[in-house]
Parts: C-alpha cells; structure tokens; sequence
C-alpha cells in the first residue's frame, strides 16, 4: 500500500508499505477513503514530539471502509463504511468505563499520561496512522462507528477529531447564558470552539488570531467578533477594554505548542525543543480572562514542561479545564446539530490533496500558505 | 464594570440571538451536554470483556516504567534501531516525570533521523530535501503573497525553518567534500 512516511523534521514522501496485519482479535483493518492533516501533526511535521520515529506513518483522523476484521469482532463486518475517533481506547480500563477515552490505560505502553492516538508518535502508543491506504484500528467493537447514510464523507472526517475537540472545548468552559467567551486560534479547532460556544448559549464570541484570512472565516463561519493581535499594542488590554474591563468570562486555548506572539518563546520550544510549547496563547488566556472565570485548554502539548503563568491563574481564582477530547461521547449529539443545520462542518475545508502530494501539503499547512485552513488527504487520488 | 456589584448587560437578547445565529442555545443547560457529568460509570462502550485478550508480545517491547505490565494491546510501528533504538531503550529507564527521559528521546528522534538519512544514500530512494520538504508548493501555494503584506506573526522566525532543515545537510555536505580533498592530498 502507499503511505506517508516521516523522513525526519520537515521531510516527509509516500513509500510502499505492506498493508497492516491483524495483531489482536479485536482489530480491524480499514481501507482509508478519506483522511485529514491535523494542527497538531505539524507538531510531530516539526520534531517537537519525543520518540517521534522514522518510518511512522501521522495521521489521526479518516474514515473509510472496513477491509478486514479480526475474530473477535462482533460490532463490524467487512465493507462497513466506518468513521473512527482519533482515541485508541479499549473500553473497558477504569477510565474508559467512565467515559474518558482520551485517557484509555490499556493501549499505551510507551506512556501512561496519554492515552493512544493513531500515527502521533511512540509517546501516543507507536500506532501508524491514516495518512495512508490502509490502516490497523485496535478496539474495533469499541471505536468506530458506523457512518450514517445522510452524513457527507468530508463532515464526518472533521468529526474524528477537529469538530468533537472544539465541541468539547466549549463544554470545558462550562458557558452559561450571555457568557462572554473569547478563543484564541482561528484553526478548525478554534472555529469550531467558537461555533460550539453559541450552541451553549454564549452571549458574545470573541476570536484572535493573526491570520487575516481565518479571521474572515471566524467572522463568516462562527459569527464572531475578532481581533488580530498584530495590530494591538497589547491583546490582554484589548479585551479587558472590549469587556468593561472585565476579561471574558471563559476563555479558550486553540493555540497549542506553536503559539505565535514572541520569538524568544516560539523559537525555545519550536525549534530548540527546550520546552514542551510555546506559551504564550495559555499566557494571554489566562491574563485575558475575568477572575474566576474558566480557561478550556485544547491546545495539545508536548510533554515536557512550558513556562506558564501559574501566579496569575491562581491570584485570579481561576478555573483550568483541558483534556485530550473523548470524540465517541460528542456524537450522538453532534449528528444532531449536523441534521438540524445548526452544524456544517465541512464548510471550513479549503485543499484537497492526493496523498502522493502530501509533502507539498504539509509545507503549505505549516506556512500557512494559500489561505489554507483545513486540508483533507486523499488516497488512491491519482 | 468590575468596580460596582452589577454585572455588564448582554449585548443582544436570546431572540435576536436565536434569529441571528442557527442552533443558538441548543445546548443551553450545562447538565444536558455530552461531557457532563465528566464521569460516567456505567456508560456503554461495546467492550465485551472486563480485561482485553492480551496482543503478542514478538519482540521486547520498551515500556514506561510507570506501568505496572505491558498493556494488553500496543503499537508496533517502527521498532527502535540502530544507536538511537539503544538511545531510547536507555531513555524508558526514566520515568515520564524526569526531563532526562524526553530529552534522551528528542536526542534519539535527531540521530534516528540521520541514520535514516546516511542508510538511505545506501538505496535507489535516497532522501531529497527537496521533494521531502514540499517547498515546491512555495510556487503553487503562492509563497510570496501568502506571507507578505499580511501582518503575519510567524514572519518574525520562519526565515529560521530553511536553516534547521537546511543547516545539517549543508554542513554535512561540507564536511564530506573536505573529507574528499583530505584524502586526495594524502595520495599525492
């Protein structure tokens, strides 16, 4: 089969592998259809994710069709058409059996702080991922599911990940009614927490970024109110005046490990991985949020430690809620909003590149290059 | 504001926000929406079993040291090799809270990748910075208008991403040749 294949930092190219084997009885193997580049691969694209591997194949959201199944697999048979969550979980460890797949402790040997993530390197469990044609999915009972007839492909591969982990955001800001809520990352995450945050009942959205082009889209898409930080002296100032001098009562980190806004913090971590991110979105949140409000973290992270504000949030009585989104629990009610029209997820895709292309993909998505905001991957293009 | 008790005043009201926004306040009740309560004991996963069937084991398979036993299913990409594999078996004697056990393995990730880079000369498919970087959608991805003009923030270290990636090869590539000319003088 051909697969994308991490060379070292920055290089990547597609390679002939063998199709992947049933190693557990309750493995299936999917045949890839539609696949995505995530935000957070450009962290493992970059080098900043520990035991990230040679030879490792990325990818954490696709769908397709089952291909083969192992002998214990009662829920799936082959030729189902399947979306799969970005978790690997086994369903049954103390944590999965109260709803926190994220934090499965049955399917990663590498670390127990995390739990397994198709194709984000040994520290997620040393699973290849979907940025191929074919690929194992452990747990088959318990992670895939099956797509419904209504659903377009393109919705429900943004559902496997970016959609759930932005829903998912919304909800860890415990918004309630006529909340101001204010998301920095104008990335599919951060338009999707944005999005969520109406659902929820906000009363003002507020996004920052500084990428004039998704902020556009933050104002078309979700209906918020923006900022670029480059044109603000101070963006903690700015929102503390846009607020009546309060802060936002929620804010949300859709920022992550390569969070622009210093040199000094962008170059430590991204380049001379002294530290597991870039602070500064998680810094600016917790400044730009009320005393006692809540910061949601969605922002992945690498592992080692990153120079936070820690005083402030705790002079500020702040709230931290963050976790690795369980996506299967955001479904059944995200197919909902989906069909009522509240939902269309794949209006933020913008590429669509055969896989054979995948390099040049991954160039433009970390340089942010044609106005790109989300780009599928797709194999067997051509 | 915040120096009186009176909290401000919501911009819009719910009907002009429900008219304005499709789906405003569907999940308006925090304790109607999917992650809450964060736990659930009892929620259905499809697991069949109380403890999963245990994967085989083929090989020595490095471990977290704060495990108490391999995990019943595990991954099998890209076993460790060469002197970065002995450099990552050496990391996982660390625990996760150590720095020494991520910085081994960052230093293991560099020189796994130029043992893959020097084992490839040694293939018909030898690694191109070229086509492995995907600069060649500067052209098609419109490099130039992309990046100026736009008061983009990341401009201020971007320029820094073509000495990384470039740096090493160059340096290498130099170091060769001055290996090349040494060895054609001590013949002469």
């Amino acid at each position: 089969m051909r697969a994308m294949v991490y060379r070292g930092p920055y290089k990547i190219r597609v390679e002939e592998k063998d199709i992947p084997k049933i190693e557990h009885p309750n493995d299936a193997i999917v045949r890839v259809s539609l696949a995505a580049i995530c935000g957070s691969d450009l962290h493992l694209y970059h080098g900043m994710m520990p035991d990230t591997r040679v030879g490792m194949t990325f990818g954490h959201e696709f769908v397709g069709v089952v291909h083969e199944v192992g002998s214990s697999v009662q829920n799936l048979k082959v030729g189902d058409r399947v979306m799969v969550p970005f978790n690997i979980f086994c369903g049954s460890c103390y944590f999965c059996s109260r709803g926190l797949y994220s934090n499965c402790h049955n399917v990663n040997a590498n670390a127990t702080a995390v739990g397994g993530i198709y194709g984000y390197s040994h520290t997620c469990g040393g699973y290849d991922g979907g940025q191929s044609e074919f690929v194992r999915v452990p747990f088959a009972d318990v992670g895939p599911s099956l797509i419904p007839e209504w659903m377009d492909e393109e919705d429900a591969v943004l559902l496997t990940d970016a959609l759930a982990t932005g829903y998912f955001g919304a909800q860890l800001g415990d918004i309630t009614e006529g909340d101001t809520v204010a998301v920095f990352g104008a990335g599919p995450v951060g338009l999707f927490a944005a999005k969520s945050a109406w659902l929820m009942g906000a009363g003002r959205v507020i996004v920052i970024d500084h990428l004039e082009y998704r902020l556009e889209k933050a104002r078309s898409f979700a209906h918020a109110e923006t900022y670029n930080f480059r044109e603000c002296d101070d963006i903690v100032v700015q929102l503390k005046k846009a607020t009546d001098h309060f802060g936002a009562d929620v804010v949300i980190d859709a920022v992550g490990a390569e969070a622009d806004g210093s040199f000094v913090q962008h170059v430590s971590s991204s380049q001379l991985k002294l530290q597991g991110g870039s602070p500064v979105a998680l810094n600016w949140a917790i400044d730009s949020v009320r005393k006692g409000g809540t910061v949601s973290v969605m922002g992945a992270y690498g592992p080692m430690f990153s120079a936070v504000k820690f005083g402030d949030a705790v002079n500020k009585g702040l709230t931290l809620r963050m976790n690795q989104c369980p996506v299967k629990r955001q479904w059944p009610r995200l197919f909902e909003h989906i069909r009522n029209g509240y939902l269309k997820p794949s209006d933020i895709v913008t590429h669509r590149i055969p896989l054979e292309h995948i390099a040049e993909g991954y160039h433009m998505f970390s340089a942010k290059l044609d106005n790109i905001i989300k780009p599928l991957i797709v194999p067997n293009a051509g | 504001m915040p120096y009186t008790a009176d909290k401000p005043q919501p911009k819009e009201s719910r009907e002009q926000l429900r008219a304005r926004i499709p789906g405003w306040g569907a999940d308006l009740d925090p304790k109607d929406r999917p992650s809450y309560p964060r736990e659930q004991p009892g929620i259905e996963t499809g697991a069949h079993w109380d403890f999963p069937e245990r994967q085989p084991e083929s090989r020595p398979r490095e471990l977290s040291i704060e495990h108490k036993f391999l995990t019943p299913v595990f991954g099998t990409s890209t076993p460790p090799s060469g002197f970065s594999g002995v450099m990552r078996k050496y990391a996982y004697k660390y625990s996760e809270g150590r720095a020494a056990h991520w910085l081994i393995l960052l230093a293991a990730d560099r020189v796994n990748a130029w043992e893959s880079h020097l084992r490839s000369f040694a293939t018909l498919r030898p690694d191109n910075p070229v086509t492995e970087t995907g600069v060649l959608s500067e052209f098609s991805g419109h490099g130039a208008t992309s990046r100026f003009g736009r008061k983009r923030a990341d401009l201020s270290h971007q320029w820094l991403d073509p000495v990384v990636v470039g740096a090493p090869w160059v340096l290498a590539g130099a170091g060769a040749v001055a290996v090349l000319r040494a060895l054609r003088l001590r013949r002469r």
